[in-house]
């Protein structure tokens, strides 16, 4: 599960995010929405343990991601806005690097990666290098990256973001798929992609928390009924 | 320990993953023949030793290091893969090492590959191979100050050339800080202490004593030192861009 406890981030006098409390339990999956620069990355990268909070903590499958940021960085899985790539490297190279970092072994290992290779479809692509890669190919492997060691939570910053409508689709299908034991919080600007695929939604805009609810609670806050215009009425 | 040997392999092989490495390899061993041969009169000295081979190899430094330190940092800024890295369970430190070493192995072969020098004067005379052994590990410890000082300016930047003008500039400002010039510059009106001081900082005061093939233990641990510090700096410049 994910918890936040009056999580809080300034930049230089700019409040990113601006005291947060929020919690997901397993088998929930949460989409995190907000227009740009409401802090929806900030609230991701705390949680995963690239950037250190001015106040406030957040909790990782139980464990203290400001406290114990190495137990918390282990039972989770990650993918960066943008999937950002080592890219010289083959498919192949990086997902055993990974798996190493992961501390995979034996036959555990080659079972995760026989996993994620089948999975993501990356048999056909598995000796390239990754900048060789389609925008869809790298996104792949930045999923595959994230869930190469089947951790009990996984924080996906924009997976879908820039992929053609059949590889949104085939995103989505695998973290339905997924989702069923473990706590899956998702970023994105897609709001048919909440219907899609969520079982809860966070609103926030400027660092705050605006609204969390279910898809169709959101809706019933619109007369339209529109999730859009619930949110241009929350965000604002 | 083991994350730090899995980025390090990481590192060394993204070194070779690219025609550059094989490129810098290239350039720097022809240079440190080129150095030892015409600017050292290897031949003419007419002595069975490496002297005019180590004396110019901090030169040769101040293009190597830099150009193998650049990329350490810099580009996983660049890419934005830092966030990937450092969201692996590990720490930053064993980050900062495991480049680092991968940098440190990187000179180190092409160091070691200079070894036909070796041969050609072990074939024309007969050297004191204990001193040449002493004046090589010595130098790979030299190196090592270069690289952690590299290692610091490429997490300042995004930009790979900033990264090594900055590295460069900064070795040169420390190895000439000993030259003879120099110090004779500021003997002319700094007191002795200071002249001493910065003497004691400069790279090439310790590296004379390396070249004779004298492993002093200040002297190495004074480039211990200057490695140690960097990478601190490293670590430190880089756990605050983390978080803007």
């Amino acid at each position: 599960m994910i918890k936040t406890q009056n999580l809080t981030k300034h930049f230089d006098g700019l409040v990113a995010v601006d005291d947060l409390t929020f919690s997901v339990e397993p088998g929930e999956v949460l989409g995190f929405l907000g227009p740009n620069g409401a802090g929806k990355s900030t609230t991701m990268r705390m949680l995963a343990g690239f950037i250190t909070p001015t106040s406030g903590t957040g909790w990782v499958g139980g464990h203290d991601v400001v406290g114990d940021a190495q137990a918390a960085k282990s039972v989770l899985g990650y993918l960066p806005e943008g999937a950002p790539h080592y890219g010289e490297m083959t498919v192949g190279g990086f997902l055993e690097f990974v798996a190493d970092l992961r501390a995979l072994e034996g036959g555990r290992r080659k079972q995760r990666l026989d996993y994620v290779i089948g999975r993501l479809q990356l048999e056909g692509v598995f000796e390239q290098t990754i900048e060789t890669l389609s925008k869809g190919f790298k996104r792949r492997v930045g999923l595959a990256q994230a869930i190469v060691h089947d951790p009990k939570v996984l924080i996906l910053d924009e997976p879908t973001d820039g992929l053609d409508p059949l590889q949104k689709h085939e995103v989505r299908t695998l973290i339905a798929e997924i989702a069923r034991e473990k706590t899956i919080v998702i970023s994105t600007h897609i709001l048919e992609e909440v219907d899609a695929v969520c079982t809860r939604a966070i609103i926030i805009a400027h660092g705050r928390l605006v609204a969390d609810d279910t898809p169709a609670g959101l809706r019933t806050r619109a007369p339209s009924g529109r999730l859009e215009d619930v949110f241009r009425a929350v965000a604002a | 320990m083991k994350p730090v040997g899995i980025i390090l392999r990481r590192e060394l092989a993204s070194y070779f993953s690219t025609p550059l490495a094989v490129v810098v390899i290239v350039f720097f061993l022809l240079l440190a023949n080129v150095f030892a041969f015409f600017l050292g009169s290897l031949y003419e000295r007419g002595q069975a030793d490496m002297v005019s081979f180590f004396r110019f190899l901090p030169w040769l430094y101040l293009l190597l290091c830099p150009a193998v330190s650049m990329r350490l940092w810099a580009e996983e800024r660049r890419s934005g893969s830092i966030e990937l890295l450092l969201t692996q369970p590990i720490t930053l430190w064993q980050a900062v090492i495991g480049k680092f070493l991968a940098a440190w192995l990187f000179v180190g072969i092409a160091l070691a590959l200079t070894f036909p020098l070796w041969i050609s004067v072990n074939y024309l005379g007969d050297p004191d191979n204990g001193v040449i052994v002493a004046a090589y590990l010595g130098s790979f410890f030299v190196a090592g100050g270069f690289l952690a000082i590299g290692s610091f300016t490429s997490s300042l930047t995004k930009n790979q050339l900033v990264a090594f003008l900055v590295a460069a500039l900064l070795c040169f400002v420390l190895l000439l800080a000993g030259y003879p010039v120099v110090t004779a510059w500021f003997e002319t009106w700094a007191p002795q202490w200071l002249v001493d001081c910065i003497f004691a900082l400069s790279f090439l005061g310790h590296f004379e004593n390396i070249i004779k093939g004298v492993l002093d233990v200040r002297d190495v641990l004074y480039f211990a030192l200057v490695s140690t510090f960097f990478l601190l700096a490293s670590a430190t410049v880089l756990e605050s861009v983390k978080s803007r």
